[in-house]
């Protein structure tokens, strides 16, 4: 199987839904003829042309709005944001407008968008632009979150993203667009709410998604070398739908859960999931569930300290090794 | 303002030649059946039978008929909150729309949307939308999706003076401007946003629809009061939309008889009551247009009193339909938020959607 970036993964999958389906536009800041801000639409404007990869100016509350405007009628928008921090400017439009059209009208109308682009600290970009509101929109009925932690799960997460005929938050990671994963060269999709045991282990369980998922895997490595615990690594994929069956399946064979996220710990996801496990599998549970999170503060942006704010592979064998 | 009373202004050929006897006896009911759907709605609102806000468009109603007469079968629309004239212009029914008022399962919305949220789009209505100034870029997303798709039509994006500062219709003129999308808006100026007039929320030099300028959109402002004169001056609009793909931004100056919604504890704080009669008196939508068709010999003014009647009916018989239909069940509460739940397919059977405990 070719190893190809995470960038050129979620590229891949645009570019095979543009070719597919005429109603996929790509709308966003830089996308088409700068070849995107991060370069995940690289070469699709010269490919697609002006109809298919639309430049916006800096206006998100508009482009986003407009995207959601456009899906009502069937276009299916794939709404780029530079960052998810962005979308604070669009909120009203997310909120109001993707997530609750389809519940205020009774079912009459869908909203089948998609809003994607980066989420993550960890670059030194200060806290304005490092924020990661997966916990924000996943509390909202009405949108669906995603967020991929592999190139092959972004490919295949995306185009079903894009397929789905309710509004989808993609969120990406910065860090991870130049990562390089096997991805097969024929075309298959990934399931919303379909979560994906990365690694088997039989000790505990880390419960994560997005790029803690790959702290988790390095954490899981060490742990079973220096300290013979086998560690399950659960990469959610999606926070809603959530696959709330993968969860409560580890946990049953580990009897033991650490929730790990980049996200900050103050009503994050890992505490939805805390809540999961101790409500449906507290029988199972041979140790208080433990968590890991951002250290809870803004992004700081001193680069070595952010390092530290952000979960890494120490914090969560030091939380593992606490367990009773 | 000056009343358009003195000003018969038919001389010129225009857009109202076409109409036929039918099509302005059905204006005229039109704008009886808002009046009265209204002044039902408010009395059921007052005995405690709704609940949240009820924003009341008596005095509007020249412009949601008009405007929306012009309209053929690739056209849309969207508006804000003050929605019952626009829902009733396109043709829904007074019980859906009052049962949504009562919050009952039959309601146009299944009585989850409320006075603020109707919606119909198998006639190309978009809603209904609260928050102010929200809907301004879906009436662009609209309009996009009719340009991408080849289709030449248009949309009319309504929205309220007070609504015109708010940094997300600004943006949207520019999308508007910068994308020429056939997309038409219809600031209904009544003067006041919420409980502050215009001349102590709004900077301006002339009017409202000036901001244009900024945008090199094209623009027009005139009153509201003449249904004639409301359908002719949108047609411009509506024709540029449809034939060049350009927005224009359209200022119609218009009251409102009620404040801002039913709840507006200042209503009668604010504007005094000398100026709520001389628009009732000399001003009225319906009376102008009666007066007009009076003259134009199409009705008498028996037949007015009985299309007033029978709008009356109309609006008791929709209220009696709402109070015997049922509230939504409690189950119905998680039904309608996701397409593909509801529509129960693999992607909504995968995963867990609610969290309730």
């Amino acid at each position: 199987m070719p190893l190809i970036t995470y960038r050129e993964a979620l590229r891949t999958a645009l570019d095979e839904e543009i070719l597919r389906d005429e109603n996929v536009v790509v709308i966003g800041e830089e996308v088409a003829q700068y070849n995107g801000a991060y370069k995940v639409t690289e070469g699709l404007w010269a490919t697609h042309g002006d109809r298919r990869l639309v430049d916006t100016p800096i206006s998100e509350s508009a482009f986003v709005g407009m995207g959601i405007g456009a899906s009502m009628l069937g276009l299916r928008p794939v709404i780029e944001l530079m960052f998810w921090s962005f979308a604070y400017v669009a909120f009203d439009q997310i909120v109001n407008n993707a997530g609750c059209v389809r519940y205020m009208s009774g079912g009459l109308i869908n909203v089948p968008i998609v809003i994607r682009g980066p989420a993550n600290g960890g670059t030194n970009v200060g806290a304005t632009h490092s924020h990661t509101p997966e916990n924000l929109l996943a509390n909202m009925p009405g949108l669906k979150v995603v967020v991929p932690a592999t190139a092959y799960d972004a490919k295949g997460l995306l185009k079903t993203s894009i397929r789905d005929n309710d509004p989808v938050m993609f969120m990406e990671n910065t860090l991870l667009y130049g990562e390089k994963w096997e991805v097969p060269d024929s075309e298959y999709l990934i399931p919303l709410g379909l979560a994906d045991v990365k690694r088997t282990g039989d000790h505990v369980s880390l419960i994560a998604h997005g790029r803690a998922v790959l702290t988790c895997l390095k954490a899981a490595e060490l742990l079973e070398a220096e300290h013979d615990i086998s560690v399950e690594v659960v990469d959610l994929r999606s926070i809603r739908p959530l696959d709330e069956e993968a969860i409560l399946n580890s946990v049953r064979k580990t009897h033991r859960a650490v929730v790990v996220e980049e996200n900050k710990p103050f009503c994050g996801v890992g505490a939805q999931i805390t809540s999961l496990i101790q409500e449906k599998a507290f029988d199972d549970l041979d140790a208080p569930i433990a968590r890991v999170s951002a250290i809870d503060a803004p992004a700081i942006y001193s680069p070595p300290i952010e390092k530290r704010q952000l979960p890494d592979p120490q914090r969560v064998i030091e939380k593992v090794l606490n367990l009773a | 303002m000056e009343t358009l009373l003195q000003s018969p202004g038919q001389a010129r050929p225009t857009i109202n030649d076409k109409l036929t006897k039918e099509d302005k006896i059905r204006l005229l009911r039109d704008m009886y059946r808002i009046r009265r759907f209204e002044q039902t709605s408010l009395k059921y609102y007052n005995l405690g039978r709704m609940g949240g806000f009820l924003h009341l468009y008596s005095g509007q109603e020249a412009v949601a008929v008009g405007t929306v007469s012009l309209l053929g079968p690739d056209d849309h629309l969207i508006t804000a909150y003050r929605d019952h004239g626009h829902a009733i212009a396109v043709g829904m029914t007074m019980p859906e729309c009052m049962a949504e008022l009562f919050g009952k399962a039959t309601g146009c919305s299944k009585g989850k949307g409320g006075s603020m949220h109707l919606f119909a789009p198998d006639k190309r209505y978009w809603g209904g939308h609260g928050i102010v100034g929200g809907q301004t870029p879906l009436g662009a997303g609209i309009a996009y999706a009719l340009k991408y798709k080849r289709i030449p039509g248009c949309c009319l994006c309504y929205l309220g003076d007070g609504a015109i500062n708010q940094g997300v219709f600004h943006e949207s003129l520019n999308l508007a401007s910068l994308f020429s999308l056939p997309v038409v808006y219809i600031i209904e100026d009544n003067g006041y946003s919420m409980g502050t007039s215009l001349k102590r929320s709004s900077a301006y030099k002339t009017c409202l629809a000036e901001r244009a300028e900024a945008y090199n959109m094209a623009w027009d402002v005139f009153l509201g009061e003449d249904l004639y004169e409301v359908r002719e001056r949108t047609n411009v609009a509506i024709e540029r939309a449809r034939k060049e793909c350009q927005p224009t931004l359209l200022e119609i100056q218009t009251y409102r008889y009620y404040g801002h919604s039913v709840a507006d504890a200042n209503a009668k704080k604010y504007r005094t009551a000398e100026e709520i009669e001389e628009y009732k008196n000399n001003h009225d939508p319906l009376q102008l247009f009666g007066k007009r068709l009076l003259e134009e010999e199409v009705l008498t003014e028996a037949q007015i009193g009985e299309i007033d009647r029978a709008s009356k009916e109309e609006a008791n018989a929709a209220v009696k339909f709402a109070e015997e239909s049922p509230f939504p069940k409690e189950g119905d509460i998680t039904a309608d938020v996701y397409w593909e739940v509801d529509n129960q397919t693999e992607a909504g059977k995968q995963g867990t959607y609610f969290f309730n405990t």
